[in-house]
């Protein structure tokens, strides 16, 4: 009992980032059907920003707010350079584009900073907490609630603002959006800043846990990208429940089967689910326009 | 006599092979070369997959990694000569497409992308972790051709790099010859037919799903034969054949040197595969100029190189 306790704690705290990464997908592609593969890249800069602001002597709160805003900018540049110039390009052009911009992300964090792994202390301490003699760092709750905070807040603000509607809008139809009024390029902006800034939100939770370097990114990148899938792409709800599925799977897998192929078990459920649901397991239903 | 495009294509094709050579200063260029080649055959797949019938793989290192490990483990488990564990290789690698395409090719766009994707690295993980038999991450021998020491015997005495340049070349061109022909057969009609428009191909009578099956077990076949070259060239080879990244490549090949057209893939074959050499020089720079130059010839030239130069050279600007 302890044992699968454990297992489900660290299946959370993993399942939590993959969230992360899964909302920042969400939002992007919602926004502009593309699938962002340089999203683990945020999460990588979250963390290194972090690292070295807080090395320069800066207090840990203002390193990580000043992480994320960096990021942020680094989405909307992204954007501006690299999305919007190829618009209308097919899916294999953006696939490529967005890991050429995960590549050359990866290559400058490499010549700013370097290449060493790093770390910065957990926000709470490192006392680990029993529950049901199993135990969990402080920091995991940290993981966790912020995946959560994330969520409410997309969700209320989609729901609930103006500004959310309008994105919600523009990805139903973008010249009808503009034709109400929505500046579709402000909601562009907007929403690769949010996905990007909670990208190097989960890089700040995670980084005392998992510690990072220049080149975690691009694993990030393929399970947020899975749990994004698994759950159907462009659904917040499916976005957070299968990045916790996905972190699930893989812990009990490792704990129980092998911890070799816990990733192989994540990859054969989620082909498992797309045989059987092939929009994923809260994707809508689409039918082609002739 | 007029040449068609197909017949102007491969002319153009086997006098770059065997041209080149005269201009190279030492056998690491023969080396370069034969590399190209075995990364076009798989790029060549992409194209009847990804050109031809408009279905995205990021997964098909997966195939190059069974026929790689089939030319490394059947020789020595099943006695089989490397040559049959070519043919071994890409028959199971056939079987696997058959099997795992069946179910994943109704899926569409990026969803097809995450379960290609699936099945390349669960190929990988399995590659790399039944060390037994594979010889885990570290990678493993493989048995040498034997087919240099009978060329040796009939007086041609080529070294290692020469031999690959012209074996692998020959190679290129009989990938290239057929899925030239397959573009305007009635099969290559039919998927760029499926390709323009999935319904409208059905309409037509076109038995989408079978022919999407059909150009997913090519261009698996293709992909399994270039891994089998690599290990034999290389006598050497690990998981990493099978890797997320090395599908990536092959698909960024045939993008960039244009996925409509057989010429433009191993043109983008040539340029990646001769960038990190030439990027070697900026070392720390190689991740940040790969990068940029992928996301710049994809936004600037959309077709990708060689039709986009093409297109310049006849003075038929937009």
């Amino acid at each position: 009992m302890p044992e699968l306790m454990q297992f489900i704690l660290s299946g959370l705290t993993v399942g939590a980032v993959y969230a992360l990464v899964a909302l920042g997908f969400t939002i992007i592609y919602n926004a502009s059907d593309v699938v962002n593969f340089a999203q683990g890249e945020f999460v990588m800069l979250g963390g290194m920003i972090t690292v070295f602001a807080h090395g320069a002597g800066m207090p840990l709160p203002l390193a990580a707010v000043i992480a994320i805003v960096i990021t942020a900018g680094v989405g909307v540049a992204l954007n501006k350079l690299a999305i919007e110039p190829a618009r209308g390009a097919p899916v294999v052009s953006l696939i490529i584009i967005t890991i050429g911009a995960s590549i050359f992300i990866r290559g400058v964090t490499q010549l700013v900073f370097d290449k060493q792994l790093h770390r910065f202390p957990s926000f709470s301490g490192d006392d680990p907490i029993h529950i049901f003699g199993a135990t969990l760092l402080p920091q995991s709750l940290w993981v966790m609630a912020g995946a959560l905070v994330v969520f409410v807040a997309l969700w209320l603000f989609f729901t609930r603002t103006l500004t959310g509607k309008a994105i919600l809008a523009t990805s139903n139809n973008r010249l009808a959006a503009q034709l109400v009024g929505i500046s579709t390029n402000w909601v562009m902006t907007l929403s690769f800043a949010m996905s990007a800034g909670i990208g190097a939100l989960a890089g700040v939770l995670v980084t005392p846990i998992t510690l990072v370097s220049y080149d975690v990114g691009i694993a990030l990148a393929l399970k947020g990208f899975a749990a994004a899938m698994l759950g159907g792409m462009g659904n917040p709800k499916g976005a957070l429940i299968g990045g916790f599925l996905l972190g699930l799977l893989e812990a009990l897998t490792a704990g129980y089967i092998s911890s070799q192929y816990k990733d192989a078990a994540a990859f054969i459920v989620i082909l498992a689910v797309l045989f059987a649901m092939p929009q994923g397991l809260f994707g809508k239903k689409t039918t082609d326009r002739v | 006599m007029k040449l068609s495009n197909k017949q102007t294509a491969l002319v153009v094709l086997a006098a770059l092979i065997a041209i080149t050579p005269l201009f190279f200063p030492s056998s690491y260029y023969f080396r370069v070369g034969s590399l190209i080649f075995v990364n076009s055959i798989a790029v060549i797949g992409i194209v009847i997959l990804a050109g031809y019938a408009g279905q995205i793989s990021l997964g098909h290192a997966g195939f190059a990694g069974i026929g790689a490990y089939a030319c490394a483990l059947a020789p020595v488990h099943l006695g089989l000569h490397p040559a049959f564990a070519v043919v071994l290789g890409a028959i199971i690698s056939a079987v696997m497409a058959y099997v795992v395409g069946r179910p994943i090719l109704r899926l569409k766009g990026y969803y097809l992308g995450v379960a290609t994707l699936g099945f390349g690295i669960l190929v990988s993980m399995v590659l790399a972790n039944e060390r037994e038999i594979t010889g885990g991450p570290d990678g493993i021998q493989v048995p040498d051709l034997g087919l240099r020491a009978i060329v040796k015997t009939m007086g041609l005495d080529l070294n290692n790099s020469e031999f690959w340049y012209i074996f692998s070349g020959l190679a290129l061109i009989l990938g290239a010859w057929v899925a030239l022909n397959l573009y305007d057969s009635p099969t290559g009609r039919a998927l760029r037919a499926l390709h323009g428009s999935e319904i409208a191909a059905r309409t037509v009578g076109i038995d989408v799903a079978r022919l999407k099956l059909q150009a997913f077990i090519i261009s698996a076949v293709y992909a399994s034969i270039s891994g089998s070259l690599l290990a034999l060239q290389n006598k050497f080879i690990t998981p990493d054949v099978a890797g997320f990244m090395h599908s990536i490549e092959m698909v960024t090949m045939a993008v960039l040197g244009g996925v409509g057209s057989v010429l433009g893939a191993i043109f983008g074959a040539a340029i990646l595969t001769m960038l990190p050499q030439l990027l070697t020089v900026f070392a720390e720079y190689e991740m940040l100029l790969m990068g940029l130059v992928m996301m710049l010839v994809m936004i600037f030239m959309r077709d990708g190189l060689l039709p986009s130069i093409l297109r310049r050279i006849r003075g038929k600007d937009e």
